[in-house]
């Protein structure tokens, strides 16, 4: 079903399997023909967890979104609600339940809340006076969803925002309930090491939360050895880079969500023989992204300019492997051929599929504007001229480009020097109020207290010094057969993966001063094993990490991390965890705050 | 030992023992004869009610709660109604039914614990008689009234009370009756006269028992123990016995005694060869078998019968009795002569103590029918139903001479069997007095042992009895602590601070005892601060939220609330803080949790606009008010109110010292009063727009002037509006107009852009004119933006500038040889330098 998921280091699956087997068990506890409501923002990490062909099989008929007023007909037994604990989403359940009223009194009404049910909604419901129409109230604890064979995202879209911008820590809540539950599953983790303020709240919850489990010790052998929380704002830089790794940048152009991503149609109409391909299809391709698909597997990480090489090295393996039937003489041989025929055929048509995914990106990332901004990117990242407004900013507001380009490329400015003159940073906001509109006042504001936007404050600049600690920009990226992370930027490292990669060697010690400059506390925790689970590590095995982004990780950062893992002497296995998959657009995107005019 | 078949006396092909379990410790005599009496089966607590009906208030009955063995438990005047009934829940709780219809619960110790009402139209019509029953459900009470009404509850903790339909003919109270629970259904069967009726919830059938041929008055009925078997005596001395759904007849047996019996019992066991209904007269005990063969028992003393579920005690002043049919593993062993495997194992292992080699005679035989394993079980099987340990001790230890001859035989059953007999031993001892057999202990389970043994405070026992039989301790000793515990807070005689220490002492980090719930005993108990001070220990904060905001410690339910980290948590308690303070107080205590501030800031900004204003007013916090105000200006229809906003949110800005945001915030308005002045002079639909969009509509529509009204007071940098006229000029096409204004002044933007936009509108002529005018730098890029690529070359080997070259190179199509050739020629020069 999901063997992706197993392939990894450690086996994600058995946490996919009990997620399934706890949504069948409630599925069952409501007998009977049923329909489920959706709160819209749950289907697409739900669907990661299980297919409709699941809910089919436990009488799920039919399947509606959750809006104002009267249900869809249907003629089921049970209606269930599947939601977040979100007060907006319980006043439209209650308007639901009572423009229903009395229509189908044999009918039963549950809740499902995702992750976990809230004293809150229930009052609230009890209030709106329909609390008493439901059968079953119950919880389904969905926190980490498994996403690949070494990722797991929480899908929480709005996770940094309400911890950087409204100081609401729910998401952090939710985040170590979850790694609790990966605690019971995989194992107590040994070593905790954290920094940022988010990390040091989470890492407090768990040890609070094991206190309260006191006396009952998991007897689980451990399976990371080492937990690394780190908060995005410790790294607010390299999100708003371009990504320039191939999966980087098929989330930057086109947006993947949920493991999906929709393309244009035109370069992927189907061409049979013989056939005049007159009506081009216009829905947009969706397609699967996951190492499920070994081609993708292999060149996702890729810089984008080692894809091409990489692609028609594949083409030349299949092509050869087709040729291989006209050497099949005897009947044993061609039955042999013919029995690897389907895994040839998909191999050639995903090859197709990235072919013609390559082409689409590279007409971009070839044009002029893309080179550009390139170039911006890359003078702010090494620190050239960050101090003054920059002409190339200046000349795109002028030509009206997109809002949210501007903004990536201001907050980046003002990030690589470590915030702007009051001057400046006055020149830049007035340019945007001007051109696109004084309603993106409260955006701007958002930016600031965020920490993207900000005017020096005495302080001196202290990125240059980060940057030569860290290394963070590499001269010589190697983009075909890289030797360090910086390729995934071309090169500029992460500071997020540089920290992570210093921690497993040579130790954090190493580079006090340079934390002292980032936000946030860094601390280090140990969670004492009971006697006997202490691993005997065999010659050269690989110490496996786990490596929480509160707030978000973009999808270089993890290729940089795979790239680690990867790495022979590195002796580090990696596995991610996130509240949020993200890029520099949908991140800045939930960061802004765009009022509607009401006036005729 | 040899005598262990004395007290045996044959019942048709079976045999019934009477074994005694106590000497009775209580000190009474005549009391049973005219006390109310409430027994328990499986060896449950006994209650007497002395003189029930004596009403005078000065001599008030007494009521006394023993357990099975005599030793008292409590005893006080009873001081509320005239009693009716007596009866134990499952729980070990004693129910006392009225004459009104109340029903008064109280605990084991006599403590008072709640009451209810049988239904309001009993208090007039008054209870004539009351049964308790068990049912699957749980304790269960019927009751029939005066006016001949019976209704009944099935479960007493989930209270449905049902009156059942009247019954035809019936005046008074039925000459008998009693409760079926069949097919978790409950109904009830009386009889009046001869005639027997089965009522339920809709109806009142008249039924007839199968085969009864002797048509007397049925006066005295009794189910069994699992209500599958009904026995019926008639005045005329005969009894029916058979099934309850009246469908089958077991047998029928005159007794030749014709007044109705004190009781009536069944005596049967699982797997009963010869089950019997015992009856019990003034000084006779009849047991009657269903092969209609009797045993007949003298009686000395007043008594009482308990049916249970193998057998039936009899209760006297002095002495307890157990009656049951011996076990057939116990007659295979005991029976005189008998050869079966065990009794054999049992011989041999007598004779092997006595040293004799015999027992190697014996064993021989056992071993040659190759039946040693089916003797140790018997052996183990027959100690689990002697009583006395001398005899569980021969059989256990013959048992383990014989496993020693055995090579694989699973000791699981011998362990458990020692170890349940060495629990049953301790708790039938005379202090503990309950008379468990092994039969009845399996069908409680261990479970409901140690929550009886709770009940009843044997608290280190039941500690004992769980820390021996190795029960995972949340089912176990942490079960029993946590009573132990709500118990000692109700201690009145120790202070808060010394039952908090003791506590703490004792269950410490115990798994699974929540201190939380030990806390809210407390609280019942009204000891708020002994409440306060358990909740301390609990480690789960979460826990401790809802007990503190039930004690009103609100404040502290926030802060536990907070350290959480439970968000939905904090959530509740700020809701109750708000529905339970005045505003103010409720402000002032969110200002000093700043997570739950926030939390509630974000609810407001949901559900409550108008409360966000007040939080940000108190807390001074003016740039967030002016953002208030921005963002509601957006929600105003009309342009007046939304100025005002406007304003209010600058003079907001001004205190929060944002300058920046206050003039913009200016800018903003006075933008918005000249477009609604343009729309309403020249219908423009300005309104809303950008300023640059304004502009460029302005333009659009020629109207330059205003356009260049708005560059001046809105001090748009040149640069940006450079490039605007640029783009409309071109965009209209009016390339004069647009020479005019590249010669006005020098290009803040640079002539590249003119060269740009000219192509972009598809006008090469025009855009050469500005190629010239270009910096160096661009030069190239200008030409080839043109299309001209001999003059980019020209350009690009003056600068000497190889990428340039480059750049125009790959421009470069086949037929453009010469250029080729020269740039190439010039690239190496410029290489070589």
């Amino acid at each position: 079903m999901a063997a992706h998921l197993s392939y990894g280091r450690v086996n994600l699956n058995i946490l996919r399997e009990a997620a399934r087997k706890e949504l069948r068990e409630f599925l069952d506890k409501c007998a009977g023909s049923k329909a489920i409501v959706w709160d819209e923002y749950l289907t697409g990490p739900f669907g990661l967890i299980a297919q409709y062909s699941l809910l089919k099989e436990h009488e799920v008929e039919k399947m509606f979104t959750l809006k104002s007023g009267r249900l869809p007909s249907a003629d089921v037994k049970n209606i269930i609600f599947f939601v977040r604990p979100r007060l907006e989403l319980m006043d439209i359940i209650a308007d639901n339940i009572i423009s229903e009223g009395k229509a189908h009194s044999s009918r039963d009404y549950h809740i499902l809340f995702v992750p976990r049910r809230s004293m809150l909604c229930e009052r609230w419901l009890k209030e709106q006076g329909v609390l008493a129409s439901f059968t079953n109230i119950d919880e389904y604890i969905l926190d980490l969803i498994p996403y690949d064979g070494d990722l797991l995202s929480m899908e929480y879209e709005s996770a940094f925002r309400e911890c950087y911008l409204e100081n609401d820590q729910t998401s952090l809540y939710h985040t170590a309930k979850g790694l609790m539950t990966l605690q019971a599953l995989y194992g107590t983790i040994p070593q905790i090491f954290g920094k940022g303020d988010c990390a040091r709240h989470v890492a407090n919850m768990m040890l609070r939360m094991k206190r309260e489990f006191a006396g009952t010790q998991n007897q689980i052998l451990p399976v990371f050895d080492t937990l690394l929380l780190l908060d995005r704002n410790v790294d607010l830089l390299t999100p708003l880079a371009t990504q320039l790794t191939y999966e980087g940048l098929i989330d930057e152009i086109y947006g993947i969500t949920n493991g999906y991503v929709k393309l244009p149609p035109e370069k992927f109409a189907q061409k049979k023989q013989g056939e005049a391909s007159k009506d081009l299809p216009t829905e947009p391709k969706k397609l699967q992204l996951n190492s499920a698909e070994e081609l993708y597997a292999e060149i996702r990480d890729k810089n984008f300019n080692a894809v091409g090489a990489a692609l028609s090295k594949k083409a030349k393996i299949i092509s050869a492997a087709f040729e291989e039937r006209h050497n099949a003489k005897t009947v044993g041989e061609i039955k042999q051929f013919v029995s690897q025929l389907p895994h040839m055929q998909a191999a050639r048509s995903s090859l197709a599929n990235h072919t013609s995914i390559a082409e689409l990106i590279k007409d971009i990332t070839t044009s002029e504007a893309f080179f550009d901004n390139l170039t911006v990117e890359q003078e702010f990242m090494t620190g050239v001229d960050t101090d003054k407004v920059n002409t190339y900013i200046e000349d795109c507001i002028a030509q009206k480009d997109p809002l949210i380009k501007i903004l990536r490329l201001v907050c980046m400015q003002s990030v690589c020097n470590n915030g702007f003159k009051q001057k400046v940073l006055d020149f830049y906001k007035r340019e945007i109020l001007q051109t696109y509109g004084y309603e993106h006042m409260l955006t701007l504001n958002n930016l600031e207290k965020a920490g993207f936007l900000k005017t020096q404050t005495g302080s001196r600049n202290n990125y240059p010094t980060i940057r030569k600690t860290l290394k963070l920009w590499m001269e010589d990226a190697n983009e075909q057969n890289p030797n360090d992370i910086s390729y995934v930027y071309s090169g500029y490292a992460p500071l997020s993966i540089r920290l992570t990669q210093v921690l497993a060697r040579p130790g954090w010690r190493s580079i006090e001063e340079v934390l002292k400059m980032l936000p946030g506390p860094h601390f280090e925790e140990r969670q004492p094993l009971p006697s006997g689970l202490h691993k005997k590590r065999q010659q050269g095995e690989n110490r496996t990490t786990l490596v929480f982004f509160l707030g978000g990780v973009t999808y270089a950062e993890i290729a940089a991390l795979r790239f680690l893992s990867q790495m022979e002497d590195s002796g580090m296995e990696y596995v991610i965890a996130t509240t949020k998959l993200i890029n520099g657009t949908t991140w800045i995107k939930s960061l802004m705050d765009r009022p509607e005019s009401q006036m005729p | 030992m040899a005598f262990i078949t004395a007290n045996w006396n044959p019942l048709g092909d079976a045999f019934y023992r009477k074994t005694e379990l106590y000497e009775m410790c209580w000190n009474i005599r005549d009391e049973l004869k005219d006390s109310l009496v409430a027994t328990a089966p499986y060896g449950g607590p006994i209650a007497l009610l002395r003189e029930p009906h004596r009403r005078s208030p000065s001599s008030r009955p007494q009521l006394e709660i023993y357990s099975a063995s005599g030793v008292a438990i409590a005893s006080f005047p009873w001081k509320s109604g005239p009693v009716v009934h007596l009866g134990w829940s499952v729980s070990d709780e004693l129910l006392c039914v009225q004459e009104d219809g109340t029903v008064l619960i109280y605990d084991v110790f006599g403590s008072f614990k709640r009451h209810f009402s049988m239904g309001q139209e009993v208090v007039q019509s008054q209870v004539l008689e009351a049964k308790v029953f068990h049912s699957p459900y749980g304790t269960g009470i019927a009751i029939v009234t005066g006016s001949s009404r019976f209704t009944f509850a099935t479960n007493i903790e989930d209270l449905k009370l049902r009156r059942l339909p009247e019954v035809p003919g019936l005046q008074g109270k039925p000459s008998s009756w009693v409760v079926l629970t069949q097919d978790r259904q409950t109904k009830v069967l009386l009889s009046i006269g001869p005639e027997l009726y089965v009522l339920d919830n809709t109806s009142c059938i008249a039924v007839c028992p199968p085969g009864l041929s002797q048509a007397g008055s049925i006066v005295h009925m009794s189910v069994s123990f699992s209500y599958k078997y009904l026995a019926v005596f008639t005045d005329t001395g005969h009894l029916w016995t058979g099934s309850s759904n009246l469908q089958e007849k077991l047998s029928e047996f005159k007794t030749n005694q014709t007044a109705a019996p004190k009781q009536m019992v069944w005596c049967r066991r699982p797997k009963s060869q010869q089950p019997s209904v015992v009856l019990m007269w003034e000084r006779l005990l009849l047991v009657v078998g269903v092969c209609n063969d009797t045993i007949q028992f003298p009686i000395e003393e007043q008594s009482v019968l308990v049916g249970e579920l193998d057998g039936a005690r009899i209760i006297s002043s002095t002495h307890q009795e157990l009656l049951q049919e011996v076990p057939l593993v116990c007659q295979d062993i005991f029976k005189i002569a008998s050869m079966a495997p065990g009794a054999l194992l049992l011989e041999a292992h007598r004779e092997y103590e006595k040293s004799s080699q015999k027992a190697d005679e014996y064993l021989r035989e056992i071993k040659e029918q190759n039946v040693l394993g089916d003797a140790v079980r018997q052996c183990v099987e027959a100690a689990g139903h002697e009583y006395d340990p001398d005899t569980q001790k021969a059989l256990m230890r013959a048992a383990s001479f014989g496993k020693c001859f055995l090579t694989d035989f699973s000791p699981s059953h011998f362990v458990m069997t020692c170890r349940e007999l060495r629990v049953l031993n301790a708790v039938r001892d005379s202090s503990v007095g309950m008379p468990l057999t092994h039969t009845q202990f399996k069908q409680i389970t261990l479970q409901v042992l140690i929550d009886r043994l709770v009940y009843r405070q044997f608290y280190p026992l039941a500690i004992e009895i769980c820390r021996y039989l190795k029960i995972p301790d949340y089912q176990g000793v942490s079960r029993v602590l946590k009573h132990w515990a709500s118990c000692k807070v109700q201690q009145k005689d120790l202070s808060d601070e010394a039952i908090a220490r003791v506590v703490c002492h004792k269950v410490g980090d115990s798994p699974g005892v929540s201190y939380s719930h030990i806390a809210a005993k407390a609280y019942e108990c009204g000891r708020t601060e002994l409440a306060i001070k358990l909740l301390d220990f609990e480690a789960r904060s979460g826990e401790q939220v809802p007990l503190l905001l039930k004690m009103k410690r609100s404040q502290l339910a926030l802060s536990k609330a907070v350290e959480s980290g439970d968000t939905d948590l904090v959530y509740t308690v700020v809701t109750y803080l708000k529905n339970e303070m005045n505003r103010g107080d409720f402000f002032m205590t969110l200002r000093n949790q700043p997570v739950a501030l926030s939390l509630y800031r974000q609810f407001c900004k949901l559900q409550e606009q108008d409360t966000l204003k007040d939080l940000y007013n108190q807390d001074d916090d003016h740039q967030e008010l002016a953002n208030f105000h921005i963002r509601s200006s957006y929600r105003e229809q009309r342009l007046e109110g939304r100025l005002s906003r406007l304003q209010s949110a600058v003079d907001e800005y001004n205190k929060a010292k944002n300058d920046f945001a206050a003039k913009a915030t200016e800018e903003e308005m006075r933008l918005l009063r000249f477009q609604r002045k343009m729309d309403d002079e020249k219908g423009a639909g300005l309104l809303g727009l950008s300023l640059q969009a304004t502009m460029e509509a302005l333009m659009s529509l020629g109207l330059h002037k205003q356009a260049e009204q708005l560059y001046k007071d809105f001090r748009v940098p040149d640069k940006r509006y450079w490039w605007l006229k640029l783009k409309s000029m071109a965009e209209k096409e009016e390339w004069e107009e647009l020479e005019k204004f590249s010669k006005s002044k020098k290009s803040p933007i640079g002539y590249l852009a003119f060269v740009e936009v000219c192509m972009k509108n598809n006008n090469r002529y025009e855009a050469k004119k500005y190629v010239c005018k270009v910096t160096p730098e661009q030069k190239v890029k200008a030409h080839l933006a043109v299309g001209d690529l001999e003059g980019a070359a020209d350009a690009a080997i003056e600068r000497r500038s190889e990428s340039e070259m480059g750049a125009v190179l790959s421009r470069c199509s086949a037929s453009d040889r010469l250029l080729i050739d020269k740039l190439n020629r010039a690239r190496v020069a410029a290489t070589k330098k």
